[in-house]
């Protein structure tokens, strides 16, 4: 039977699947950026999905609260969201240096104009 | 007074190896001067490697050395662990860094705008950093952070090539890299589910209580991919080739002889400290999956480097197949294998190293590296090329150099294991490199110079000088092979769990 109770890790292969396949299929370089992140956000949500406890508050001490999510995952990815988009600015920076280059953003045409370059 | 001082400093070694590097790169960005970046750089690099040969020497007397940063200790804090494996990865390291660098100026004027060349010795450093922090560190997520610290340095260096063809390759690399780096990250995860810890000691321990369930070998399947792609293993190697042979000459030349090791020690230390033989092995049969592949590699990156006619974009294709070499000690799981494997990262990183300084010095007088321009070098540019001859031949696995060392240990480890199909494509693939190696030799030494050109001199004393003490120490470690092959073996006897 299909478990209904695990739902948050389907989405997150779906979003890992979505992802990797815009990064492998799409051959403008910003689309495959965006795939990139697609991808980097699913493993995010896995890790913050997988701290939360049903039922669980903030790890805060107050009273009438007995139940805490783990909040090491949480913050584990506040550091992969910042990996993620320093990587996200330094693609995007790269990508702007190749538009001046080539003229273009398309992976096909670049190889193309690089295939041209060989002496 | 002092001697407490420096009792504390000794203490703290470990930590410095990251902190100084890193605080180094922003004084580099605020100094804005390229000699005082340099020179900010260098002693920082020279401070680092002089401080991995004292851990390593107080790994050896000492046993491991283990630190908690912050004073948190394990496993809730952050924890610096430092055993034979890592030391001997940090020196290299460090040490292919600091001689790296110590030629860099003057190679580096060529390709990058001179206004520029304070940002690269600051990424140069930042790069260090992350290649050091992964090497010391014994937290799983730490080695994700300091993986991405690294790599994305990486690429900004590579993109810093001459060409236009530096930034596509370097996009290229980032493509392949994060999602590698992602890979790791998700099998960290799972890890974590399993165990309730980052902390690489108490992950093995609780691996080891719970077995093999489906999370955990997934997890071990996803970090085994994501350090293969950083490892360049074949087939996840494209991104390699295009890399080095369009990033500048001594950023190749640090690149290929750090990160890809790095990268190795990763897998070494995941799947023999945390996931263990019996799971990895037992459970996965990942050793025949990475043996295939191995073997795959050592012959089609010699074959590919064979047809080349860029002899950095050859040389790249030939780090392929070394990589090849060091996968497969790791697949043979004997103490004669893995010695070979981690000798090989010891001993490749000094000769591709000096080899791509090689090409750094053929670049700065002939402005090229392709075939046609070592016509005629050997007497024009003989010091350079007997450079070549000797690391070259270090790279075939000549007697009295490094190549021979751990070859002779991965054959004895692929017969001992009884693989002897193995051993004979280890042979197969060193004749390989025998064909590529002496295509360059015959160019160079026995085809006269073209009429037309231009009279050039020997490359500077700069750049000679790191390219023969790597050149240099290819011999040296193979004649005194006390140091690497005996650390190495330390390593892998305890990888396997047999403590000396």
């Amino acid at each position: 039977m299909f478990d209904w109770g695990l739902y948050n890790y389907w989405v997150v292969i779906f979003l890992m699947m979505a992802g990797l396949y815009v990064v492998i299929s799409r051959s403008n370089l910003v689309k495959k950026i965006i795939g990139l992140n697609v991808f980097q956000v699913s493993v995010i949500m896995f890790y913050i999905s997988m701290g939360k406890v049903r039922g669980g508050t903030a790890p805060i001490e107050a009273e009438g609260f007995e139940i805490y999510s783990n909040p090491l995952p949480h913050v584990l990815m506040l550091t992969a969201i910042v990996v993620g988009v320093a990587t996200t600015a330094l693609a995007l920076s790269i990508v702007v240096r190749i538009h001046e280059a080539y003229d273009t953003i398309e992976e096909d045409e670049i190889r193309l104009l690089d295939e041209g370059d060989e002496p | 007074m002092i001697d407490h001082l420096i009792e504390i400093v000794v203490d703290d070694l470990p930590a410095l190896q990251i902190a100084v590097p890193l605080l180094a790169a922003t004084l580099c960005i605020i100094a804005r001067r390229r000699r005082t970046a340099w020179v900010i750089a260098m002693v920082v690099a020279w401070a680092s490697f002089l401080n991995a040969m004292l851990i390593l020497r107080r790994v050896m007397t000492e046993g491991t050395i283990s630190y908690a940063e912050g004073g948190w200790r394990a496993p809730w804090g952050i924890e610096l662990r430092i055993d034979s494996l890592n030391a001997l990865v940090l020196l290299i390291v460090t040490g292919i860094c600091a001689i790296v660098l110590t030629a860099a100026p003057r190679s580096l004027a060529q390709e990058v705008p001179r206004s520029k060349h304070y940002i690269v010795y600051a990424v140069y450093l930042l790069c260090m950093t992350g290649l050091a922090g992964m090497t010391v560190t014994g937290d799983a997520f730490n080695i994700f952070v300091f993986l991405e610290i690294s790599s994305l340095s990486s690429y900004a260096l590579i993109s810093q090539g001459s060409t236009r063809r530096a930034l596509s390759s370097a996009i290229q690399y980032l493509i392949m890299g994060t999602i590698g780096g992602t890979f790791i990250l998700l099998g960290i995860g799972m890890i974590y589910m399993v165990t309730g810890t980052l902390n690489i000691v108490d992950m093995s321990n609780q691996l080891a209580a719970v077995g093999p369930n489906r999370a955990v070998l997934v997890a071990l399947a996803c970090i085994a991919v994501g350090t293969a792609i950083k490892l360049a293993l074949f087939p996840l190697h494209i991104w390699l080739p295009n890399a080095y042979t369009y990033a500048p000459a001594v950023v190749t030349a640090f690149l290929a002889a750090t990160a890809t090791k790095v990268a190795y020690y990763v897998l070494l230390r995941f799947v023999f400290s945390v996931f263990g033989v019996d799971l990895a092995f037992g459970a996965l049969r990942l050793d025949v999956v990475l043996m295939g592949l191995a073997l795959l590699a050592m012959v089609a990156g010699s074959i590919v480097a064979i047809f080349q006619h860029d002899i950095k974009r050859m040389l790249a294709y030939s780090s392929v197949a070394q990589i090849g070499y060091m996968v497969l000690g790791l697949s043979l799981v004997s103490v004669a294998g893995l010695t070979g494997g981690i000798v090989h990262l010891f001993n490749h990183a000094l000769m591709k190293s000096g080899l791509f300084l090689v090409m750094a010095c053929v670049l700065l007088r002939t402005g090229s590296t392709r075939l046609e321009a070592f016509q005629g070098l050997g007497r024009r540019m003989p010091i350079t090329m007997a450079a070549f001859v000797v690391a070259g031949l270090s790279l075939i696995g000549v007697p009295a150099t490094v190549g021979f060392v751990s070859k002779w240990y991965l054959v004895t480890g692929a017969i001992e294991s009884g693989h002897w199909p193995v051993a004979v494509v280890i042979l197969v693939s060193s004749l390989l490199a025998l064909i590529y190696i002496w295509r360059v030799v015959e160019v160079a030494y026995f085809r006269p110079a073209p009429e037309d050109a231009p009279e050039i001199g020997e490359a500077p004393l700069s750049l000679l000088g790191p390219t023969w003490l790597l050149v240099g120490a290819t011999v040296f470690f193979g004649i005194f092979t006390s140091l690497s092959v005996g650390v190495a073996s330390d390593a892998a006897r305890m990888l396997l769990g047999m403590m000396p």
